[in-house]
């Protein structure tokens, strides 16, 4: 029914409606851009001339309006150490179990499981940790080993390190099995054929290839965990300590939380705003260090590989 | 792959320009230098043999009912077009296709006259006395000293003096030695398409095998690497027995004792190197070596 000369482009519309398309798509694009840099220049600005050697090493003062930041910076790095030697070892070994072993079904039931476990809000991640870690491995311990003293059945580090871990396995994992892909079969075959078995091929030849992206995600998996509030909220974060944490089921302070804190519950959010900022440009500092690193040692191993 | 190719066509007017009524001494135009005494033992045991081996992938049959005997101290060759078995058959004989699912196999293959998919048979143990090279080079991207170090180590060796010694020996044996002494802590990477190739020789034969599969282990290595390993080959054999799978017919003439022409899954024919090559019982084979088609 068509006439011929309809399916050719008629006028100027098409060129209009292109042309329009990019200059929406281009400002789009340029908004992103210019929400980071004004968000960055705020933060910069108002935090940058804080961030003192002072800032840094002290504790805060009168009701966290003077002083610093230290014990939150300490609670910081304490928290991510201990969750990224809990979920280091559980992602990568989760990875290695799906990519070397499984077979089928599993691999498909093991991926859905990682990334829906990606997909859950972190503030569900909190109240499992409360109700699973706290409420039901802890008071179980408590209740079996130390006659029902309050020990571990309370809001603590190693609580908070492993809701936090069980946020960030979905990075660990992905990171590994990534790494465990670009794997040559070649190295697997020639390590079975020279009479090895497939524990000894994984561990000697396949898992020291892959260990650049272990360690990549295992950086990813700390700088997501050290900017997340919502997990530690009810698992071990504390409003304020007068000592640093020492044990693993002591309370800390931690950077994320300080600034919540400060920015709701404080007696003067006003007073305590340069401190906000300063708290905020800090733990940027520390997240985008982190990518960094991450990204670099990516790079790095890419290029190995392809040159192999 | 381009190597191989090119002899092809070689091969191709080599063999229209013989092929008249009259029988050239051999199909291929090669000299075949044989010394009987060229220090191998005389009697030459069966090492593996194959019977009424059919192997399958899922629905697809690889191998149709291949029988042949395969004897120590000698090179046998594999030959046949892209697709027709050759390496399914070498792999049977360490049971590398096991690591593929869905493979069914029917049939016996025999280490010594001991079936190899026994039920007592551990794998690992067969894979030791059973090595294996591959098309590609693959030497791991560790250090040369690591990579021929990798099996002794499997098999317990602790003792530093001991390994060195074995790493020695294995690389003098892939006539390898000399040229990477001075490297031996350097990466595997760094060397040549050929050494590589000569360092998966010295890592398969630190394990002290029996028999070595090798997978058309020159078709990526240019034609002087391809000699070095063919010579290489013929002084092993004077130790092991040597299965080799080529696309190279002139390499197979040049090399072995005796020849298998596979198509399409079935052994067509097998017998000594000189009666494949200069009076080949199936007009098949005479087509294949001619280059008629393949
Ligand atoms: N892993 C596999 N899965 C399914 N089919 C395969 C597999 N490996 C080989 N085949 C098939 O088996 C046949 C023989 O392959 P192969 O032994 O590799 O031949 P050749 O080494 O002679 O070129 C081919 O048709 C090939 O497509
Ligand atoms: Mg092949």
């Amino acid at each position: 029914m068509n006439a011929p000369a309809r399916t050719l482009p008629h006028g100027r519309g098409p060129q209009v409606a292109a042309g329009s398309i990019a200059i929406l798509t281009g400002i789009c694009a340029f908004l992103i851009v210019a929400i980071v840099v004004i968000l960055m220049g705020i933060i910069i600005w108002n935090g940058g001339p804080h961030v003192t050697w002072e800032f840094l090493t002290k504790a805060p003062e009168t009701g966290m309006t003077e002083g610093g930041i230290f014990p939150a910076i300490y609670g910081t790095v304490l928290l991510v150490i201990v969750m990224a030697i809990a979920v280091v070892p559980v992602g990568a070994m989760t990875a290695v179990y799906m990519h070397e072993y499984a077979r089928g079904r599993m691999v498909d039931i093991i991926r859905t499981a990682v990334h829906n476990l990606a997909g859950v809000p972190s503030i569900v991640f909190g109240l499992f940790g409360l109700g699973f870690f706290i409420q039901f491995v802890g008071r179980g311990v408590d209740r079996a080993f130390f006659g029902g003293q309050l020990i571990w059945g309370q809001p603590c580090l190693l609580w908070a390190a492993m809701t936090l871990a069980l946020l960030t396995l979905p990075v660990v994992v992905v990171s590994t099995e990534e790494a465990l892909r670009a794997v040559p079969d070649s190295y697997r075959e020639g390590s079975l054929a020279l009479g090895s078995t497939k524990w000894q091929t994984t561990w000697k030849v396949v898992i020291p290839q892959a260990l650049p992206g272990i360690l990549t995600g295992g950086i990813l998996s700390v700088s997501r965990g050290a900017g997340e509030v919502a997990p530690i909220l009810f698992t071990g974060a504390a409003y304020f300590l007068p000592e640093l944490p020492r044990t693993l089921n002591s309370q800390f302070m931690e950077l994320g939380y300080h600034i919540f804190v400060m920015s709701t519950q404080s007696v003067n959010v006003d007073e305590t705003m340069p401190i906000q900022y300063a708290t905020t440009l800090v733990l940027l500092v520390l997240t985008f260090a982190l990518n960094f690193a991450a990204i670099l040692l990516r790079s790095r191993t890419r290029s190995k590989i392809e040159q192999s | 792959m381009s190597d191989s190719i090119e002899m092809m066509s070689e091969e191709e007017q080599v063999g229209s320009r013989v092929n008249g009524p009259a029988r050239p001494e051999t199909l291929l135009n090669i000299e075949r230098v044989r010394v009987p005494d060229d220090g191998r033992p005389i009697d030459r045991p069966v090492k593996l043999a194959s019977k009424h081996l059919s192997l399958w992938y899922g629905p697809k049959q690889a191998l149709s009912d291949v029988s042949l005997e395969i004897r120590n101290y000698e090179i046998t060759a594999l030959i046949g077009p892209s697709g027709c078995g050759k390496s399914t058959f070498l792999r049977a004989f360490n049971r590398m296709n096991d690591l593929i699912p869905n493979v069914r196999i029917t049939g016996q293959v025999l280490l010594d006259g001991e079936d190899v998919y026994g039920r007592r048979v551990d794998v690992v143990e067969l894979r030791r006395r059973v090595g294996m090279v591959f098309q590609k080079p693959n030497p791991f991207p560790k250090s040369v000293f690591e990579n021929v170090a990798y099996a002794p180590r499997l098999s317990g060796v602790k003792n530093m003096g001991r390994l060195t010694e074995i790493v020695e020996k294995a690389l003098e044996r892939a006539a390898l030695f000399e040229e990477v002494k001075d490297v031996l802590h350097k990466s595997a990477l760094a060397l040549s398409g050929g050494q590589q190739q000569r360092l998966c020789i010295a890592r398969a034969l630190a394990a002290e095998p029996e028999v070595l599969l090798m997978d058309e282990p020159c078709s990526a290595l240019d034609p002087i690497s391809t000699l070095r390993i063919e010579e290489l080959m013929r002084e092993l054999a004077k130790s092991i027995c040597i299965v080799i799978v080529t696309h190279n017919m002139q390499q197979a003439a040049r090399v072995s004792d005796r020849t298998g022409f596979f198509l399409l899954g079935e052994l067509i024919e097998f017998g000594s190197t000189d009666d494949i090559f200069t009076r080949p019982a199936d007009s098949r084979t005479e087509d294949y070596i001619t280059g008629r088609f393949g």
